[in-house]
Parts: structure tokens; sequence; C-alpha cells
């Protein structure tokens, strides 16, 4: 007997485990069966999780918390015991923006402190205060664009203007002048240096080496009446995340989220986030970014609250929630490795065994401790060098 | 009550304008979700705003709504919060209502209902719009394949279409699926069917 659960998603390449989940048969070995709902707002795919139309959704990370801490509409506990990608977002900007900056686009990405200099001096040459399109306030591409800025001492409050604009619409806003550039997550990015009318200033990869992105995400009562349902779906997940990774997928992969039901756009768009071929700059040869995007290496799914608590940093940061104890503990609740470890323990799938760990501080690939095989962790370091000690929240907040 | 509706389509907004003054409001304003929509909204000081839930520009309202400083004022999704079918209707109908907070909801919950109705009876319309639109497109296939066979096999018109319909039941397959083939299978001969 197949149970059907509805799951929400946005058009987007990071949503290929739930595509691949359903479509590779996955989901139909737990015996479930995925109504994947495509959604192209934030606000309405929060509100259909919510409101309980949909079972899960596939979130923003800092959504999750924003939903949770009551920061964003109707309050509700959210749980995320599982995140579907880390990294795969880029800044664009209009190529005459970029002028600005250093012509070698494969040194302007590898060096994101430098480039967030130059990129400081080319606010005032500017024709105006540039316009940076970000998906969502609570998203982790806004939280990123900040962090860098700040690097270079700019006031992404003050120097700049961020300005909500759906994904689906980036390049049309860039077209009409609208915006001078944005950061969204794959395949938006692409598409606009595709048009070329943009070229690529930063990835997201290379500011923070393991960016958590997307989660999934349930209504926490929920999640707690339903741990079969729940417990299948990941390991469904954990399978089908394996195959996104394996590069021989990867051209497949691209050529089923192209289709209308899912992300609707080239195949060969999708597959550069994909395969981390990423073109920089229109007719310039793929540069190679093999971390560009990840679904289950290095246990990617596995939702480490230190990170929940690092966006919560973030939020308390940009003044966007009040630093309190109580706040602290329920962002970081959000994530729940406790329910990761409860569907996988018979899995062969390597499990840390911390629930947290200090982020930025893993500088070349870690063998660490797990229960079970073997787990190496990538790199996670942040480019400014900085370290997220998540039992001293205040010493980090303090640090800017 | 001020009531502005967002919408990109002009023959919902307008169905639900209609709607809306029919029931008595008459301070209602229509803006499509584009360019400088979000500062045109805010100069406009609405009450309640209703959107498609559909539309990517949602994100950019709600962006509007928690920085606004004209509209100072909290904003509330969903007019009755307790009430779950209510919320349900308004998902699946694909409306949304920011209602600015402390505008009572007895006033603002016919507004939604109807709003509800109206973008159901949008959907229905717009359903057999293209229900309509494909009788339209199908006739044309069937009557290219009845040409091709008037043609090629020198039948008359009705034995065509006779030919057509007794080809299509032997394979349990539609009328138009046995056309479409007939048509392509005539390309590829270039013509020569």
């Amino acid at each position: 007997m197949t149970t059907a659960l509805r799951i929400a998603f946005l058009p987007l390449t990071d949503a290929a485990v739930l595509a691949v989940a359903r479509e590779k048969g996955f989901a139909e070995e737990e015996g479930l069966s995925l109504d994947l709902v495509r959604t192209v707002s934030w606000a309405t795919l929060r509100d259909r999780l919510v409101f309980g139309q949909v079972q899960a959704a596939h979130m923003l990370a800092p959504l999750a918390v924003a939903v949770t801490l009551g920061l964003s509409q109707q309050a509700a506990p959210l749980s995320a015991p599982y995140k579907l990608n880390v990294n795969g977002n880029m800044l664009v900007m209009a190529s005459d923006f970029a002028q600005a900056l250093d012509p070698d686009v494969a040194a302007r990405l590898d060096d994101p402190l430098g480039t967030a200099h130059d990129f400081a001096a080319a606010i005032g040459l500017w024709r105006r205060k540039p316009v940076i399109g970000v998906v969502h306030r609570f998203s982790s591409h806004a939280i990123m664009l900040r962090y860098w800025l700040a690097s270079a001492g700019v006031d992404p409050d003050r120097d700049v203007v961020l300005r909500v604009v759906p994904p689906s619409l980036t390049v049309e806003a860039m077209r009409l002048g609208e915006i001078d550039g944005f950061i969204a997550g794959e395949p938006w990015g692409s598409a606009a240096v595709d048009a070329g009318i943009a070229e690529a200033v930063a990835i997201g990869e290379r500011i923070w080496r393991r960016g958590v992105e997307k989660v999934l995400a349930f209504r926490t009562p929920w999640l707690e009446e339903n741990p079969q349902l729940v417990d299948g779906l990941l390991r469904a997940l954990v399978r089908a995340a394996a195959w996104c990774d394996e590069p021989e997928h990867h051209e497949a992969l691209a050529h089923l989220l192209s289709q209308p039901q899912y992300v609707d756009q080239p195949a060969e768009l999708i597959l550069r986030a994909l395969s981390g071929g990423i073109v920089a700059r229109v007719d310039m040869a793929p540069l190679h970014m093999p971390d560009f995007m990840l679904f289950s290496r290095e246990a990617t799914p596995f939702p480490w609250r230190s990170q929940a608590l690092w966006l919560y940093s973030q939020m308390v940061r940009w003044k966007m929630v009040e630093h309190r104890s109580d706040n602290a503990a329920k962002a970081a609740a959000v994530f729940r490795p406790d329910i990761f470890r409860r569907a996988l323990a018979d899995s062969n799938v390597p499990m840390p065994g911390a629930s947290m760990k200090v982020e930025g501080a893993v500088a070349s690939p870690l063998a660490v401790g797990s229960k079970r095989g073997e787990l190496t962790l990538g790199p996670d370091r942040f480019f400014d060098g900085r370290i997220f000690d998540p039992e001293r929240i205040e010493d980090f907040l303090a640090s800017f | 009550m001020r009531i502005v509706i967002i919408d990109d389509s002009g023959l919902r907004a307008t169905v639900l304008e209609e709607g809306l003054r029919e029931a008595g409001y008459d301070d209602i304003h229509i803006v499509p979700p584009r360019g400088g929509f979000v500062a045109r909204l805010e100069r406009m000081a609405p009450d309640v705003v209703l959107m498609d839930l559909g539309s990517p520009s949602r994100d950019t309202l709600e962006e509007m709504l928690s920085v606004s400083r004209a509209l100072a004022r909290p904003i509330a999704m969903f007019v009755d919060q307790s009430d779950d079918s209510m919320i349900g209707a308004a998902i699946d109908a694909g409306v949304s209502a920011y209602v600015v907070d402390g505008l009572r909801k007895e006033r603002v919950k016919p507004v939604l209902e109807l709003a509800v109705r109206r973008f159901n009876a949008f959907a229905k319309i717009q359903t057999e719009l293209d229900e309509a639109r494909t009788a339209l497109s199908d006739r044309k296939i069937i009557d290219r394949a009845k040409s091709i066979l008037m043609s090629q096999r020198g039948l008359s018109e009705p034995d065509a279409y006779a030919l057509l319909r007794s080809s299509a039941m032997n394979q349990g397959k539609k009328i138009v699926d046995v056309a479409q083939a007939l048509i392509t299978a005539s390309d590829l001969l270039g013509g020569a069917l």
C-alpha cells in the first residue's frame, strides 16, 4: 500500500532530490507516492505548508527559522530533519558594473575578499545606488550577500538597495534595468549570463564553502505524529541524493529537471550547477567548480544544529530578530538531527556523532568521528576566515 | 474600505472587481504586479490587498509590507486564522489577502469569501475556454486528416471521416489522435501517403 505525500517546491535546480525520489522509484520503494506541488513564490510555499495544504516543503533554510520565530506572517513551529543541498548560489551583476571589478573572472571568483573590496569601490562609480535582487529577505542568498558585502565595509541596508525579486523574474528585471544584478539559486544566474546581460561576481560556495541552502521542512506537530512516513521519506531522499551526486547521472538529471513540471528551463543551463561547469561570462569556457552544488557527499543532508544557529546569528546581526536565549533555542531546534538519526538508524549512511560543530574550522577534508562508516567532512571555511562557535554566539555577534 | 486587487490577468481582476462592486464596495483599484507596482500600492494606502496566490510577485509584495513606512501597520494574512476550511478554500482558489491590522474581521470576511467565489468562477471559465480552444484545434487536425484521405484515397468527406472513426474505434484511440498520426505519417512521407 502506498501513502501519498504532498510536497511543495520552487522550480530551482536544487529541488533535484525531490524530483529524483519521485521519478526514479526511491519514494515508491518506501511505499510513498510523492505529489510534488510546483509553486512560484516562497510566500505561497510557506502558506501551503503552514496551513496544511502540503505535508512538507523545499524551503529556504532561513525561512524555516523565520516562520518558527514568527517573523514571516503566521508563526508556526517548523522542523527540518533533512538538508536538500548545500551551496548553489551565484551573484551576477550587469556587465557594465562588473567592468569595475577584476577583468579576470576566474581570479575574481577565487578571491571573494578582494572582490568584495572592489565591489565596495564600484558602488561609488555606479550611476545610482546599486539595486541588487534577492529572492527573499530570509533566503540563504540574501544572508550570504550581506555577509560578503559587510566584510568590505558595505552596509547592505544603506549602501545598496536589496530588492526582492522572484527567481523567475530576475532576468526580465535586469533587462528592464529595474535591478543591476541579483543573487539567486540556479539556473537563474546562468540564465542571465547566457542572455549576455550579466556576469558572475561571486559564488556562494566561495563565500561559505559548505553553505546551508534548502531544507525539507515539516510542520512540527505533523512530523511528530507521523514518524513512519517521515522516516520513509528521509530514507528515500538519502538514496535519491546519492543518485544526484553521481557525475554519470548529471545529464539525465538536467534533462529531467528541464521538464515543464519541474524547472522548465533548458537542460544545458541546469547542467552547469550540477556538474560545476560554471560559465561566468557569456562565450567564456566553463570554469570547473566541483563543489558548486552538493546533495549527498560529506553528509550534506545532515542538519547540524550549529548551522541553524549560524543563520540565526546573521538574522540577529541584521536586526531581523532580537537575540534572546529562547529565540536562539527555538532557532537551533528547527534543525532535527535526532529525526535524521532515527530515520537512518538501519542504513549504512555515515552518521556524525555530534549534532553541533564549530562552523568554518575545516580547511581541508577531515575525517571525523562517526557512529558508522567513514565520514569525511569537506572544507567549510568562511571566506573571511571567521569561525562560529555555537556555544559562544554572543562573542561571535560582538565580533561584527 | 479601500481594496486593491493585484493581478496580471485583466479578466480575472475585472470579474473580481465587478463582484465587489455589486456587493456594495466602491473603493476598488486594480494594480498589475509589474515595474514599480509596490510604490504605487504604497501611495494608495489600501485596507485590503487581494492577490493571486500563483503570482511570483507575492514575495515582492510581502517584503514591501514588512518594511513600508507609509503602510506602517502590520498586515495579517487570511481573514479568519481559526477557520481552516476558509483558509483551505482560499488557497485552493488561489487567492491571498493582506489585511490592515485593526480592521474588524467581520468586515473583511465577506470580501475574502467573495474573492474566493469569484476566483473559482474565473478558474471555471478559464477551463471552459481551454476546452473550447482544444476542441477547435482538434477539429482543425481532423479536417486536415480528412483532406489528406480525400485527395490521396479519392474518398468523399463523409467516407474519409467514417474511415478515421472506424480506425479510431478499432485501435481504441481518439479520432484526433488517429488524425494526428496520419498527418505525421503523411508529412514524413512527403505527402506521398
